[in-house]
């Protein structure tokens, strides 16, 4: 099933009609979006809701989707290295594992944490979520899930490891044959599902899905 | 009451997690919870300025040995060289590519100094309760809440080089502490604009052409 569209309010009470901008706190009146469409604050500009063009089954579809990239972008490896015959290539968990032992285990954590952990969290927590609000019903544990997710958010960096491979195959480029491996594919697909994901406004789950599941 | 209507004036608090309008009456004795998600809700974040200030000194203080320290060893046939991350910046100009180096010039020295210059001009400025440029001030705060984890960039590399350069005694990259203090340095700036609260960039007297 479809959900309803996004814009009708599912009660119209009085307070359920009004938006609150979180960075200036004023208080607006809550206006129906045509899709794509961006409601913007009047005094500040930051963006209040925006409405998505796509449904919860198209969002479980990409979940799905980048759960399998991510899966790839985790464990092959990245880049190989050449230098006299001798190859070496790394994938992220020898990225992690390597800077766990050569004393840095302040790095290591933080790539684990933020390359790993947190993002996995991220898609597993909201394909449960949208494999329920498919048919409009709040999975178990939506409200943990849903402020978990809040917290979550800037703590994923996949998208800045694209870039420091790239840094990186370009610095070893000067003394190494370098190779990219699929791994780094895999990571430059799973930052334009990023991208995507980024677009989505999910605080807009509360308003879809009802409390009591049937 | 101005044209646009603030939810303190209204009696209202928006939720910070799920975006609920709450009703504030009742806020004033204790903690208030949102019916909705049950995060705590306050007007405004506590102790904005003393926790913004704290991170804010904290992520300098490791800034300056994550400048000063190396960050990455390399060494190959017995010649060693030290990096620090402007000497990594200016080996890539010279010998990689100059676009690069100036994306990892933006990503690790440019943005956290803007962080430290936004956060503490904003601290400093909604202190004094200033009317000046609100609206680009808000801005700057959305910004550096956008561009704030791209300082990660350098950790990363030094990370991946690690990881890859090991061909035993012949060629290898070894991580300096200096990566240690810069990798704090970004998650204490982070934690940093967390704490503040754009509110406060909008309270006291409106603008008249509010």
């Amino acid at each position: 099933m479809e959900l309803s569209p996004p814009d009708i309010p599912t009660d119209t009470t009085a307070v359920h009609a009004l938006l609150i901008c979180e960075h200036c706190d004023t208080v607006h009146r809550r206006c129906p979006l045509a899709r794509g469409q961006v409601a913007e604050c009047a005094r500040c500009g930051a963006v209040l809701e925006r409405c998505r063009g796509m449904g919860a089954n198209a969002l479980l579809a990409l979940i799905l989707t980048a759960l399998l990239v991510f899966a790839q972008a985790t464990l092959w490896p990245i880049v190989t290295l050449g230098l006299n015959g001798q190859y070496v290539d790394a994938t992220l968990w020898d990225v992690i594992h390597t800077m766990w032992i050569d004393h840095s285990q302040v790095v290591a954590a933080l790539a684990a944490l933020t390359l790993f952990v947190f993002p996995m969290c991220k898609i597993f927590m909201l394909g449960w979520l949208l494999l329920y609000a498919r048919s409009g019903r709040r999975a178990p544990g939506f409200r943990r899930l849903m402020v978990t997710l809040h917290y979550l958010g800037p703590w994923t960096m996949s998208e800045v490891f694209v870039l420091g491979a790239l840094v990186s195959i370009v610095k070893a480029h000067l003394y190494f044959d370098v190779q990219p491996d699929p791994g780094i594919y895999a990571y430059a697909a799973l930052m334009l599902l990023i991208t995507v994901f980024a677009g989505v406004d999910l605080t807009r789950l509360w308003d879809e899905t009802s409390e009591d599941s049937p | 009451m101005s044209a646009l209507p603030r939810a303190g004036e209204l009696g209202l608090i928006g939720c910070p997690v799920c975006g609920q309008v709450c009703d504030a009456a009742g806020a004033d004795g204790g903690a208030l919870a949102c019916p909705r998600c049950g995060s705590t809700l306050h007007r405004r974040k506590p102790a904005v300025y003393a926790r913004c200030w704290a991170l804010l000194i904290a992520a300098f203080l490791m800034y300056i040995p994550a400048n000063v320290l190396p960050i990455m060893r390399t060494a190959s046939l017995g010649d060693i060289d030290d990096n620090t991350i402007l000497s990594g910046v200016v080996e890539l100009w010279v010998k990689g590519s100059p676009g690069l180096a100036v994306i990892v010039f933006c990503a690790s020295i440019m943005v956290p100094m803007l962080k430290f210059l936004a956060l503490g001009t904003l601290l400093i400025t909604c202190r004094r309760g200033s009317r000046w440029a609100r609206r680009q001030r808000a801005q700057l705060y959305r910004l550096v809440e956008l561009i704030g984890y791209w300082s990660m960039l350098d950790v990363f590399v030094v990370a991946l080089l690690t990881a890859l350069v090991r061909f035993g005694l012949f060629s290898l990259v070894e991580p300096l502490p200096g990566v240690v203090f810069f990798g704090l340095t970004v998650v204490l700036t982070m934690f940093a604009s967390m704490c503040f609260d754009p509110r406060l960039i909008w309270d006291g007297k409106e603008d008249s052409d509010d």
